[in-house]
Parts: structure tokens; sequence; C-alpha cells
């Protein structure tokens, strides 16, 4: 499936001024990029973090693009590729899935109609996978922009979880 | 530091404390296998075939990273060294794009040389290598991801040596690659195409783009006039590729395999430095005395050039308008030479040999041409040249020395120092110096812009006037003296390691010691030669008594100088 | 059945972590009003003396690592508190600063103190987002009532915390690749030499330190009865956070004494998931060795682990699987985490684990040779011996203690016709 209304690759004067409140946020400080990049991603519709957004923080921390780039690819929690308003991460870890998270994962898959990695025709949901995320206590558990979802058993559970996220 | 003593596979060794155990285990004759250390770059230990065990270490260290200290005893040939190293080996094998006979490294690869060291006959692993395909994407570099081994040496010295940070490390486990920023095209990156990361690849992960076939099938070419034209750095270098000693100058048995190779004139790219001279320190004179842009800088290096047009655009009015000597020696030969054989340009193959892969862009660039075609049509590297002499089956160590052709291939001593770094320098001042003044210089050597250094300076008294010069190699040492480049009036700047010598077009195996002894080659050439400036340079008061008047005229402004304009990369989006 | 003590968990739940004030009417920062009358040797000493060991997983003698740092001549040096914690199965951390971040914040402030540090970076993992308005909160509130910042209590201090994030990278608890992140990079190992005790975080002298071990100090300064000395046993005394994860009816977190058996753990998790059969325990998380049934009356102790060939406390995660997943799925699951986190710098790690997962795939179809098995466990020991961090070293565990304990299940199914 095609992804939904790919975020154009420029950054408009507010994306900008988002990214220029950001980096304040962090004092300006470019050895904070792992942390800064972070919030780039959060405050952005598909939780991804574009070409431009990136090429613009390098510039204004002074840093190289690729180095920006490096970052992004390595650490999981970055994305380089536009996602969906609620990325659902699905751990997939051996303390959820001898919890039976497989089935979690399938039954998710099965109510939206999705595979993974794909996004939903209206851009708000994905699923993907990640390794723990420490919510071992209520596994098998969904993390969704940071909150995290535990003990889904069961189909009515997950529904649950979805329609809070409307 | 002083002196310890260690032990390796029980052999004694006195050794400089400090010294890391790979480069003490060469002292006493042995090779410990390696492939991400280069011993021009800081160490990295990624690719862990290094390993030794050392007395009183659990575990294996790799060779690379441990330096000596007092009584350390080490063992590189034990069974447990082995089976590390033939085991990282087979998953080095294993997940490398294996079509070796068509390969570009094929004889001069490290992983096929480790790989008949160990004898690495029936694998026991599966080939995983990745189904990415080559990226073509620009005149000069050709990368070939399926077959880099992620030794980081290219990445290395594009950040570290250059400052460029073109490439780079991305992503992580199976999916950990070198690539470009959001893996673009390299000529929408940073990436000024100065090769120096082909020159370090140990595989055939990034090599040049290949212009042999082309050129083979020019000179086959009943209807083409081909000429080539020869670089003052690849009579310094090419003798690395079939058996010279280090440094030794080939220039007679070089243009003789030319001629061999069925090229139909055969041109020295020194006649043209001589012009570039005339053209440049005319250039610097005027601006000196009408007040014109300073500090004036060169432009012969295209890794340079583009380095401006992309990272400093603010600095292109300070470049020098003259072209290249490639440039200038292309236009002269589809123009003026053309017009003394009665020639149609058109019917003219223009062929350079440079030590280097930027040149393949220049030779691309629009405004080196006319009327429809390319002032420079195919530029080989000394590698790609040494491929042809290969093909051709001649042994270059016993061909008898001829010379250059005539009326372009005369040069000066001047000419011949453009490979070195400061070598332009010297050279135009030897010229600017007897202009300006009217004197005769009584010392041509110009001893402080001379040596390895990063970045060199001189004051130069011309008539009372002082005049400041410097002097970088490197991009990465040629941003550090932008910063403080308005203190000039004349900079040099190239783009590679100890100048064109090091370019990143000439033998694969080139390092710092091979460079050094390429640039005391020059010197030596140059201190050989009756005619040390170039305007004492006969052919070029010829050409400017026939053709171009004097420099800087019109003729010469219209084929003699170029023009720049700001590359937009992805740097600069958002 | 085992019981659980509180010790570093005994503020949980009995003031409000937002407040400092709440934080000392229960006793927060009397502890470091007590150090900073002591020489940094001395409290050093002091948890040597206690024995307790570096609660990562590495398990080095605090007190030494300390007086180490402390031995450095440097202009400046770091604390960093390393809260990344990867481990799957492993939440004790995420417990230790939910419920008590001041707690942690006195531990590293007591820790600059004692290694004449400047500077404390508090490495918190993106997983743990949720936790940094918390953790912020509690750096302000500390600075406002001077506990950061210059001359700290009038005792010439300086010191300042700095709350960095991770994003999703397990080899970042790796104390070099946690300096990369910190400087805003990604988290690949360095080689070594050098080490971060000489250079760190931007190449100052870094002393790293989990959150458990940084809770435990303001406690241990505190602790004249000598309680926590009297926990667990004589040759391994204290106590110990443990993340009792998968199949049992009550997984949580528990502070019990060291000699605890692993089946007592167990029984404090609600025991095995009704009616299901025990399979096999991992210890300390993916990185750790898995024990089988026979081994669950191992006391959990660093000398009784290790006898018993589980050398993993490690992170103090208890995974308990049973018979519904098989022992090559297990291994899978290990493996897919690995093939996930190798920082792929290396060659052995990067792709001993590509092979690796493949000779696994192979096995569970059921369609291996014996000369897979010999191929898998040469490079799973290849990685082990020489790779270039702790991930790689560690990666194997698993599947090397799982090929002593469960031989069987790697048998080849069926003759294979030599092709």
């Amino acid at each position: 499936m095609k992804p939904f209304d790919p975020t154009p690759d420029t950054l408009t004067p507010e994306g900008m001024a988002v990214i220029d409140g950001i980096i304040l946020s962090h004092g300006g400080d470019s050895t904070q990029l792992v942390g800064i990049l972070l919030d780039i991603q959060a405050a952005g519709e598909r939780k991804y973090i574009s070409r431009s957004a990136a090429a613009y923080t390098a510039r204004k921390l002074g840093l190289k693009l690729t180095q920006v780039y490096d970052v992004i690819t390595f650490y999981a929690a970055l994305y380089d590729k536009p996602r969906a308003k609620y990325p659902l991460e699905v751990c997939s870890s051996a303390p959820c899935r001898v919890n039976d998270s497989d089935s979690l994962l399938d039954t998710l898959q099965n109510i939206l109609g999705i595979g993974l990695g794909e996004v939903t025709y209206d851009g708000r949901f994905t699923i993907e996978r990640v390794p723990c995320f420490g919510a071992c206590d209520v596994a098998p558990a969904v993390r969704v922009n940071g909150a995290v979802y535990g003990n889904l058993t069961s189909r009515e559970r997950i529904l649950d979880m979805l329609r809070q996220l409307d | 530091m002083s002196k310890v003593h260690i032990k390796i596979n029980n052999m004694p060794l006195e050794v400089e404390g400090g010294t890391l155990l790979i480069d003490a285990a060469r002292q006493l004759g042995i090779d410990i296998p390696h492939m991400c250390y280069h011993h021009d770059q800081e160490s990295k230990a990624h690719c862990r075939l290094c390993v030794v065990e050392v007395k009183g270490q659990r575990k294996l260290q790799t060779s690379c990273t441990t330096p000596v200290s007092e009584g350390m005893e080490v063992f590189t040939d034990t069974q447990k060294v082995y089976d590390a190293q033939v085991g990282i080996l087979e998953l080095m094998l294993a997940d490398h794009k294996q079509n070796c006979l068509s390969c570009a490294r094929s004889g001069n690869c490290e992983l096929q040389t480790l790989c008949r060291r160990f004898n690495l006959l029936v694998p026991d692993l599966p080939d995983i290598s990745s189904s990415e395909p080559l990226r073509v994407d620009n005149p000069s570099i050709v990368r070939d991801p399926a077959k880099c081994v992620k030794c980081g040496r290219c990445v290395k010295t594009c950040r570290d040596v250059q400052g460029i940070a073109a490439l780079t490390y991305s992503g992580r486990s199976a999916g950990f690659r070198v690539t470009t920023a959001f893996d673009l095209p390299m000529a929408e990156t940073d990436c000024v195409l100065c090769g120096q990361c082909s020159l370090v690849c140990p595989v055939g992960a990034i090599v040049e783009e290949d212009s042999t076939a082309a050129v083979r099938r020019a000179i086959q070419d009943p209807a083409k006039h081909v000429v080539v034209q020869v670089a003052p750095s690849v009579r310094v270098a090419l003798g690395d590729e079939f058996g010279f000693a280090p440094g030794a100058i080939v220039t007679g048995q070089m243009t003789t395999a030319l001629r061999m190779l069925g090229f139909d004139k055969v041109f020295d790219t020194n006649f043209a430095a001589d012009l570039t001279i005339m053209e440049e320190g005319s250039e610097l004179l005027e601006r000196l005395n009408k007040g014109g842009k300073l500090p004036l800088i060169t432009s012969c290096s295209p890794g340079w050039v583009t380095f401006v047009e992309k990272h400093h655009p603010e600095l292109m009015e300070h470049l020098s308008t003259a072209k290249s000597p490639q440039g200038m020696f292309g236009a002269v030969v589809k123009t003026y030479y053309a017009q003394q054989m009665g020639w149609d340009p058109h019917d003219i193959v223009s062929v350079s040999v440079m030590p280097c892969t930027a040149k393949k862009f220049e030779a691309r660039r629009p405004e080196l041409g006319r009327d429809g075609y390319q002032d420079v049509d195919y530029v080989l590297t000394t590698r790609e040249l040494a491929k042809l002499i290969r093909y051709e089956g001649l042994e270059l160590k016993v061909l008898p020395e001829s010379e250059f052709d005539s009326p372009l291939g005369t040069a000066t001593g001047a000419g011949a120092i453009f490979g070195a770094t400061g070598g332009v320098m010297e050279a135009a001042l030897r010229t600017a110096y007897e202009l300006y003044t009217g004197k005769t210089l009584k010392k041509l050597e110009f001893e402080a812009v001379r040596g390895f250094d990063g970045i060199k300076e001189a004051v130069i008294d011309l008539n009372g006037t002082p005049l400041k010069v410097a002097v970088a190699h490197t991009l990465k040492n040629a941003d550090e003296l932008l910063k403080r480049a308005h203190e000039y009036a004349f900079l040099e700047i190239m783009a590679c390691p100890g100048g064109c010598i090091g370019g990143g077009g000439q033998p694969i195996g080139t390092d710092n010691a091979l460079r050094q002894k390429r640039i005391d080659a020059l010197y030596r050439l140059d201190a050989s030669l009756p005619l040390r400036k170039s305007h004492e340079n006969p052919e070029i008061k010829a050409i400017y008594e026939r053709f171009f008047t004097a420099p800087l005229s019109h003729k010469a402004h219209e084929l003699l100088h170029t023009h720049y304009q700001e590359q937009n990369t992805v740097s600069k989006i958002g | 059945m085992g019981k659980t003590v509180s010790f570093i968990s005994r503020r949980f739940g009995q003031y409000d972590p937002w407040s400092l004030t709440d934080y000392e009417a229960h006793g927060g920062f009397q502890a470091l009003r007590r150090a900073l009358a002591m020489d940094g040797y001395d409290i050093a000493a002091l948890l040597s003396a206690n024995g307790i060991q570096g609660r990562g997983g590495a398990a080095y003698d605090m007190g030494r690592k300390w007086t180490q740092a402390r031995d450095v001549i440097a202009p400046d040096k770091c604390v960093v508190c390393n809260a990344d914690e990867g481990e799957p199965g492993t939440f004790k951390d995420r417990e230790l600063l939910r419920n008590d971040p001041f707690q942690v914040l006195e531990g590293m402030i007591i820790a600059g103190w004692s290694v004449n540090a400047n500077n404390g970076y508090l490495y918190l993992r993106e997983e743990y987002a949720h936790l940094r308005p918390l953790i912020q909160n509690a750096i302000r509130q500390c600075q406002e009532a001077g506990y950061l910042g210059e001359n700290i209590l009038n005792s010439g201090l300086n010191y300042r915390i700095h709350l960095y994030s991770g994003a999703g990278a397990y080899v970042c608890g790796e104390g070099s690749a946690l300096s990369e992140s910190v400087e805003g990079k990604a988290g690949r190992p360095r080689m070594k030499p050098p080490y971060i005790k000489q250079c760190g975080v931007f190449h100052l002298p870094t002393c790293v330190n989990n959150v458990e071990s940084l809770s435990l100090v303001p406690n241990v300064l505190l602790d004249d009865e000598g309680f926590y000395k009297k926990q667990g046993t004589p040759e391994c005394p204290g106590t110990k956070m443990i993340s009792v994860s998968g199949n049992v009816n009550r997984p949580s977190v528990f502070e019990i004494p060291f000699g605890t058996t692993i089946r007592e753990i167990i029984e404090l998790a609600g025991g095995v998931t009704q009616g299901q059969e025990l399979q096999l325990v991992q210890l300390g998380g993916a990185s750790g060795r898995v024990a089988a049934p026979a081994q669950l009356d191992t006391p959990y102790t660093y000398q009784d682990m290790k006898q018993a060939g589980l050398t993993a406390i490690g992170s103090g995660a208890v995974l308990v699987v049973d018979k519904r997943t098989s022992v090559i799925g297990f291994l899978r699951m290990t493996q897919e985490f690995f093939s996930h986190e190798s920082c792929g710098q290396c060659t052995p790690c990067r792709e001993g684990n590509r092979h690796i997962t493949l000779l696994l795939d192979k096995i569970a179809a059921g369609t291996h040779t014996q000369k897979d098995v010999d191929t898998m466990l040469k490079f799973a020991n290849i990685m082990c011996g020489a790779s270039l961090c702790g991930l790689g070293e560690s990666a194997q565990s698993a599947l090397l203690s799982a090929a002593a304990h469960f031989p069987e299940v790697f048998a080849v199914k069926q003759e294979v016709a030599i092709r």
C-alpha cells in the first residue's frame, strides 16, 4: 500500500520554527543530537525525520549531514521514512514472545488490514516490531508514541487500545 | 618514548615503546593479516582479522590497537589465532560479491590476497552477499556496495583527511553499510570526487570510472586523430605498477608505451602547466596592480574547485579564472593545434592521463568545450593507463625511452613540479617575481613552500613589496587555511594529500611514504631540466607570438579562462 | 519460599517522587551530607567493604571502580548513570527511577564527590521517555535546593547533572558506545584501549555506574546497623533487584537477598503459569545463559551461579519459559534480538549473527546436518572470542549454554543425503 500523503520534502517556515524551538530547548547543544532528533520526529505528523529536516538540523548545529543521517539510521527509534500518526510498536523480544505476542501481532494486522511496516489508508496506523521496551511485567505489550499498553492478551483489549488512540 | 623488549612468536625484539603490535611484527618480517588497518590512518579495529594472543590476556587482542609494552609476549601463529582469522575471513568472503575475474581490483585486491594466503578453498558458509546494484552516478567514481567489506578506510579518509564526510557509516547489524547521506548519488552530496576513497579501498568496492574501452575504440577508429596529454604526476607513479622503485621517473618508457598503444600524438601536460603559470601569474600581477580580489587562489585541482563551488561559493571570485592545465591543453589542442595541423577539431579525440578521478568530472564541464565538442574527450587515471599497457602486453621496464611530440611537448621544471604540493606556488613565484620586478631570481627554490606540512606559508619580497602566500594540501587543511585567507595575497590549494602525486587516480598502494618519494622525484626532475621558468619555455613564447598575442588577451580569455558556478548539494536543502 | 527485602526499594510508594521535600522528609540527602564530610576514597572503601558489585551486568567491584576513577588525575572527569536498561526482561531500573528518582540523583552526586567529577550524565533509554519529565523535575528541584550547582552544601563540590536520551540501541549500554551517543553520534563501541575510565564521555575520564548501583550508595552510607551486609550469604552479602518475567503468574520486580534459589524466585513471582511445565530459565537478559530445570536449586549468588555454569546474574533478569516454547524457538528469539542490536561495525558480530540466524532456521526446520551444528558453534565461539565489544562477546551465551544443557535439541533429525 502506498503511504498516505507523504510530507513534501521541503520545510515550511513553521517547520523551521519548530526545529529552532526544539534545538533551543536542548540548549543549542549539538551533543544532544539524539534527543533533538527524537523531539523533531515526535513533532511531525508522520513521526519521521525528513531529508530537509535533517539537513536543516545539521546546518543549525554545525554538523555534517552524514553524521545526522548515520544517527538516524543507527538508532532504531529514529526513522527516515514516513510512518503513521500512531505507530504501533509490538515487542518482539522473548519476554513478550513467550507470552504469545505473535498472536497479538496477527490480531493487529487482522483488525487493521495491513501487514508489518504498512500504513493504513488514512495514515493513522502502522505496525512495527521492536525489541524489548521494558514492559515485560505487562507482556504482551505495545508501545505507541511513548505510551505503553500492556496485557494485550485478547482481541477486546487490543480493540480497546486502538479506541483509546482516536 | 624509550625502547621496550618484547617477544613475538618467541623471537625477541627491541622496539620503540608504544608501537602498535602490528607494526612491531613487521619489523620481524611478519605481516599480521588485516583489512581495516591502514598505516596512514588511526586504527579502527573493525575487521578483527589482526587478532593475536598476548600472554596473560584471556581474550584475543587486535594487534592494530595494542601498543607494545616491556616484557610483552605475543603469538601470531597459534591454532586459536589461525582459527579466528580463517573464520573471520570466511565471514567476510561470504558477504562479498565474488565476480573476481572481472573486477577492477583483481590482482591487487587485499581480500583476494588473504584468501590465497590462507588457502581458503572450500568455505563453510553460503554466499549471502547483497544484491545491491553498482552505483554509477557520477563521471569519476563507481561504487559497488556488494563488494564492500565495511573496513571503514574510505569513511576515515573522507572525514579525517579531507574533512568532507561525504561517505559515512549507516545503519547497524546486517544493515551496516558505507554510503552517502540518504544514500544519494555522490554528485548530489558534499563529495568532490577526489577519489581518495578509491585509493584506500582494499577491494573493488570503490573504483574509478573506467574509460579504457572507449579510448581503445577511439584509437582503432581510422577517422580520428587521437592525441594524449600526460600530467606531471603520472610519470613518477606509473612505474609502481610495473616493478620500478618507488618514485622512479619513467617518462621515456611511458611515452614509448603510449605510442605503442596507438596514440597519434603524445604530448606533455607540463607544457600546459607552463601556460597556466603565464595566465595565472599574470592574473595575480593584474589583481595586485589593479586592486582586484585577493587572495587569488589556484584553480588547478578540480576537487578543490568543486569544493569551493559546493562548500564556499562566496570564495568563487577568489579562484583564478585560469583553467587547469588539463583544460588549457584541451582547448589548445582543438584550436591552435588543430589549425596548425589542418584538422577538424571534431575529428580529434583528446585524451588525458591524470593522477586524478575528479579530472573526469572536470572534463565534462560544459564550460570546457565549444561548438558541440568537449576539449578533453576522455580522462584516464594512472591506474587505467597501466591497465591499457598491460592489455597491450607491454613490459614497461624494457621499453626504450622516447621524447614527447612537438610542439606541445616541451616543458620547464616549473611545469614539472605542479604535481607536488607547493609546486604551483613555486612555479608561479618564479615567473611572477621576474615579470613583476624585471630582475632575475638568484635562487629558484622556494624551500618554504616545499614539503609535506599541511599548511605552509612564505613572504616574498617583490621589490620591497611583501607578497604573503600560503599553500595547503588536503581539503581539511584547506578549510583551516581559508579561515585566515584574508591575510594572504596568493594561495595554492590542492585537494589531495601531497598534491597531484597523491591523487585519487594514482596506483593502488599510494601512501604517504610513496607520496614523499614522488615529490622528491619531481624536484629532481625540475633540477635536471635546462629551463625551469615557465616564461622561458620557447614553445610557450611561440604560442603567444602566433596565437594568443599575450597573457590575458581576448583570445586567452576565451580559450584559457573559465568561470565558476555554485553547486547545490543535499546539505543545503530545507 | 523466598522472601523479599526492602533496602533500596524501601521508599517505593512511600513518598511523592515529584517532590524533593517529601524525599527529604523520608531521609533524603542525609547520605549526601554524610558523604561530603568523608574522603572520596573512604566512600569507595565503604562500598568495597559491603562487597558491592556493579549491577549493570559486568559485576565489577564498585569500590574498586571508584578508587580507580578517583586515582585518575585530570582537570575534569565525568560520572555516567547508565539508565539504558536494555536487556530484555529487565525493568528494575525503570522501577528505581519511577519510584525513587531522587535516590538515583543522590547516588550520582555522591559519586561525583567521591571520584572528583564535575559533571554527571544520566543516559536514559528512549523506551523510558515517559520518565523524562519526572527526572527533569527532580534535577531542577535539586538545582533549586542547592544539591546541584556550585559549592554544593558548602562542600566546595561543583556538580551538574545532564539528562541525555538514547534512541533505541541496546549496544549503548556499553560504556564507550554510550559515550559516543552522548557526544551526538551513532552509538558504536570504541576500540580499546583507551578505556573509558581514562577516556570516555567527551574524551574525559569517565566513571559509569548502573542505576541500581548508584541507588545503593546513599543506603549503604546510612546503613549504620550493617543491615545490608547481614542480608544474603557470607560469601555474597546484600540484596539485589531482580525482574521476573515470562511464563509466571505474577511478573514483577523484587528486591531479594542474595542466596535465594532460582526456584524460590519463580515462586515469588507466583510460579510457572498455571498448568504449564518449565522449559528453561534465562538469567541476566538476552546476553545471559540459560538454565535447565535441573538447575533450579542454584542459589542466586555470583559464586554459586558461576559454579553452576551460569555466570549470569548480569542485569538481574529472570526470564521463565514454559514448554509452549521450544528451546530452538527460544534461541531464535534471542538471535533475532542480537541480529537487530549488533552495531554492525565488527565482522564477527555483524556477519556471525547473520549466519547463525540462518543455521538456527535450518535446525528449526529439521533440515540440518551435523556440519551445520558444528559450523554454528564454531562461529558462535569466534564471535565470543574476537568481537570488538561485550555485545558480540556475549550474544551467543544462550546458544552456547543451550548446546551444553540441551544437546538433544540440536541432534540431526534424519540422515540427510550427501549432496
